[in-house]
């Protein structure tokens, strides 16, 4: 699968939820697109990827 | 044959081939002549549709004349372009009070400007706020300040805590809604619920605090609708602060995409 761009191995499938508390990202900090749609964030945990999907997260840090 | 081109706001028409002194002869004079948006330094030759600004220092210009002086700088029918847009800002802090008053700059027709907060002396080191708004709503403040700066600009102002309850409706007008919050979850809550319920552009900031590298600073389209301005690592907390030139490099990065998003619409 790509994530950002970058090529790696999804060993098994997994919601959304689940992959980005893996890769160390706080789900309420942001927002993804999967094959090119956005997933609402209360759709995480119903949506499952695979190896061949396609995902893009953008993480938002504090500050303004 | 006559062209006709612009002067101070009005359409004149003269001779082909004449040099800008020309119009010393029509009675134009001015300490600066801006020439298609730059300072004009020879006698150019008039060409048909060419705009033109003689603006005597020290004058208080005509009402009618003012706008025109004003944004005798920019590029050609940028102005009159940007007249007929509208753009929403959620936030007024450090990005969201500067980008504002950007906005304002440019000549942006309409914006729409929320934040539920007022003034505190810790907004000063970096918001464009002054002494005497300390206590006032950020909104009201931002709002007199434009203004002073640009009166030709429709302000629409809302003090309102933004939340994914009301923020379909508050921005429903706006097809651009930049993101100016301070808090990350609040970030993500508006750019997945604008992007999710509505076909609404988005530009955010994240990663703009400490005194690190301002190249750092840059512009992305992440999404086919959402723009993220920052180095997206550096979050403000304990230890690295937020001050006036990262933030404002970041709130110049969310303004220029927003200019060239109203241009190429």
């Amino acid at each position: 699968m790509l994530v950002n761009s970058v090529e790696m191995k999804l060993e098994e499938t997994c919601n959304i939820k689940q992959f980005l508390e893996s890769k160390n990202y706080n789900p309420l900090f942001v927002a993804v697109e999967l094959n090119g749609e956005i997933v609402s964030k209360n759709k995480f945990e119903e949506t499952n990827i695979n190896d061949e999907d396609t995902l893009e997260i953008v993480s938002f840090v504090g500050g303004g | 044959m006559l062209i006709t081109i612009t002067v101070n706001g009005k359409n004149v028409t003269v001779p082909e081939n004449v040099g800008l002194t020309y119009l010393n002869e029509l009675g134009f004079f001015g300490d600066v002549v801006i020439y298609n948006g730059f300072p004009a330094s020879e006698n150019v030759e008039l060409k048909n549709d060419d705009t033109l600004c003689f603006i005597k220092k020290g004058v208080k210009p005509l009402e009618d004349e003012l706008e025109h002086y004003m944004v005798s700088r920019h590029t050609p029918f940028v102005y009159e372009k940007l007249k007929n847009s509208l753009v929403a800002v959620a936030g007024l802090g450090g990005l969201g009070s500067n980008i504002a008053v950007m906005l304002a700059r440019l000549g942006v027709g309409k914006l729409f400007l929320v934040d539920f907060d007022v003034v505190e002396p810790s907004n000063l080191n970096r918001q464009s706020y002054y002494i005497s708004d300390l206590g006032k709503f950020k909104t009201d403040a931002i709002k007199s300040q434009i203004e002073n700066i640009n009166p030709y600009i429709d302000v629409c102002v809302q003090n309102v805590k933004v939340d994914e309850n009301n923020v379909c409706e508050l921005f429903f007008e706006y097809d651009i809604v930049c993101e100016a919050f301070d808090n990350a979850e609040s970030k993500a809550m508006l750019v997945n619920t604008l992007l999710t319920e509505t076909d609404k552009t988005v530009v955010c900031g994240s990663g703009m605090a400490g005194f690190f590298d301002a190249n750092d600073i840059k512009t992305v389209k992440k999404f086919d609708r959402l723009y993220v301005c920052g180095d997206e690592i550096n979050e403000a907390k304990s230890g690295s602060g937020l001050m006036s030139p990262r933030v404002s490099v970041c709130a110049g990065h969310q303004a220029n995409v927003i200019l060239q998003l109203l241009l190429e619409s």
